[in-house]
């Protein structure tokens, strides 16, 4: 008896879990799709009376969202791959190439990942002021080039490359980067993948930063644009979620199409360390 | 020799990469944090003056800070046992062997924490709307008076720990969903041959084996949660009554809009000094008790 009811109630509470956590983002594309103001009745609708793709065009063609879409696909691919030759190259070395003070450097970059970013970012403006780097793409993407988490996410599993495997493509007398690009990288394959497309979804979510280092409309990334556009136009409901589609839509496919490599990078990750 | 030559122009671009535009900020965080750079020192370096702890003592003052640290406490407070019980609620859910299509509701579960946060809070700022938002039409339907979630001093930060935990809690999901897996399944086996009950085997098996685990989630949930800031950007505004701002949007406004920046950066320091010394007490307490 108790067996019997155990199943329904476990999966019972998972479809319930599933239909909360997902009815959000349903509402999200609905609405996009209604006309303007038809959101703001009552009983709140649950579907358009005709769907439209207006809000979109409205948005495309006058809210300069083609552009702010642009600038967060260049952005987000920019600083993933920059950050990904940096981070793969760095956690590789830490990992298999022996160097002076690699050990203590390593622990000094361990012990800085519990200072949050928000510290650095003052002076890092006044920084970034003096390079002329303020209100350009590349103030956003500079400091993104390179992270402590994907050092360390790459290192971890580089340790298990075979030192045997490296020593035989030495005697052979392969040069370090003749090594690194044949041998190496095609190990290290998953966890670039996995580090990619972290990587690739923080850039494009972030928010604080290219707010605060971008002043120019023109330069704005989609969650900027969504932030000031959706304090403008607070009652265009079927117009902002339209916006959040385009905003969200790109990282969710990203996501689904790769997420075997994101959640056993988070799974393995995390157990292990 | 060659070859540490070699090592070096590996790791030499991300060291300076994170030399200059991480630890060379932070050091300076500290040292302008004892300054008082505002706009004037901005415009011209010699109107710059050392101030000692001054901002610190200032910003100790200031029933703004005392206001924005309780309101991130608050968040942190209700908002980190909330989220985690949400986690490991959903992750015994998804380890059962009951449980059915078990990949499509992990993918479902998980999906929330790719949003970008910007983009969902817009969302949930209409869901929460206090006349036609589904959240107080569903409600209603019970019976419950509407309420005004983001208009309301004592609803905002409630309403925000509410989309907080809906964006936050597949991530702890899948690193405690991987901790269950790890857990040997011959200790079940052993405590049901015992006659352990469900809860029993929770409690005296599930539990210890996921401490560690839980304790890293903790550690991390709280860092996390006490860098609250878009949600109150987006949604609220820091308002209504400045019910909802949080420290670092304290640290926003000081430094990004009136352009105090010695001022802020005491105020980000104050905010790393609360992160690590809750972290440090964290794997002492643990520490101490797994040697007793």
């Amino acid at each position: 008896m108790k067996r019997k009811l155990a199943a329904p109630l476990v999966n019972g509470l998972l479809l319930a879990a599933a239909v909360i956590t997902l009815f959000p983002l349903f509402w999200m594309a609905s609405t996009s799709l209604m006309a303007p103001g038809e959101s703001s009745t009552f009983p709140p609708p649950l579907f358009p009376n005709r769907a439209t793709f207006g809000n979109y065009r409205e948005l495309f063609a006058h809210a300069g969202l083609g552009r702010y879409l642009a600038n967060s696909v260049l952005l987000a691919t920019v600083a993933t791959i920059v950050s990904l030759v940096f981070n793969v190259s760095a956690g590789y070395a830490f990992a298999k190439l022996r160097f002076a003070g690699r050990e203590r450097i390593f622990r000094l970059l361990l012990g800085a990942l519990v200072i949050p970013g928000q510290v650095a970012m003052v002076p890092l403006f006044l920084l970034l002021k003096h390079l002329g780097l303020v209100n350009t793409y590349g103030g956003v993407i500079v400091p993104a080039m390179a992270s402590i988490f994907g050092i360390f996410l790459v290192r971890q599993y580089a340790l298990s490359i075979p030192n045997e495997l490296l020593e035989a493509a030495r005697i052979d007398g392969a040069s370090e980067f003749r090594i690194f690009r044949l041998i190496v990288v095609p190990v290290l394959k998953p966890i670039i993948v996995t580090l990619a497309v972290f990587t690739l979804l923080g850039t494009w979510n972030d928010f604080m930063w290219p707010l605060i280092v971008l002043t120019d409309k023109d330069l704005y990334t989609l969650p900027v644009a969504l932030a000031t556009l959706s304090r403008e136009h607070v009652q265009d409901d079927e117009m902002m979620m339209a916006g959040s589609v385009v905003t969200i839509l790109p990282v969710l496919l990203v996501f689904l199409s790769l997420q075997r490599y994101y959640l056993q990078g988070l799974m393995g990750g995390s157990v292990k360390g | 020799m060659r070859f540490e030559r070699a090592a070096w122009w590996f790791v030499a671009p991300a060291l300076l990469v994170i030399g200059v535009f991480f630890f060379l900020p932070v050091f300076a965080a500290l040292l302008m944090s004892l300054t008082d750079f505002d706009i004037y020192a901005l415009a011209d370096l010699r109107n710059l003056r050392f101030v000692g702890l001054g901002n610190y003592v200032s910003l100790l003052q200031t029933p703004l800070f005392w206001q924005a640290f309780g309101n991130t406490l608050y968040f942190v407070v209700v908002g980190v046992p909330l989220s985690i019980g949400v986690s490991l609620g959903t992750a015994l859910l998804l380890h059962s062997r009951l449980a059915r299509f078990k990949a499509f509701f992990r993918t479902a579960l998980f999906a929330p924490v790719v949003t970008t946060l910007v983009a969902v809070a817009v969302i949930w700022r209409y869901l929460f709307n206090t006349r036609y938002g589904l959240l107080n039409y569903a409600l209603g339907s019970v019976g419950i008076q509407p309420i005004d979630w983001l208009g309301d001093p004592h609803w905002a930060m409630p309403a925000i720990i509410v989309f907080a935990v809906w964006k936050n809690f597949g991530y702890n999901m899948i690193i405690l969903l991987a901790g269950l897996q790890s857990i040997p399944e011959e200790l079940y086996e052993a405590a049901r041959i015992d006659g352990a009950s469900i809860w029993r085997q929770f409690r005296y098996v599930t539990l210890p084996m996921l401490a560690p685990i839980l304790l890293m989630v903790s550690i991390l949930t709280i860092a996390g949660y006490f860098q609250l800031f878009a949600e109150p950007y987006v949604m609220t505004q820091g308002g209504p009554l400045q019910s909802t701002v949080s420290v670092l949007y304290l640290m926003y406004e000081e430094g990004f809009k009136w352009w105090n920046l010695g001022s802020a950066s005491a105020v980000a320091f104050v905010l790393f000094l609360v992160i690590f010394a809750i972290t440090a007490l964290q794997l002492r307490y643990t520490r101490q008790r797994a040697w007793t």
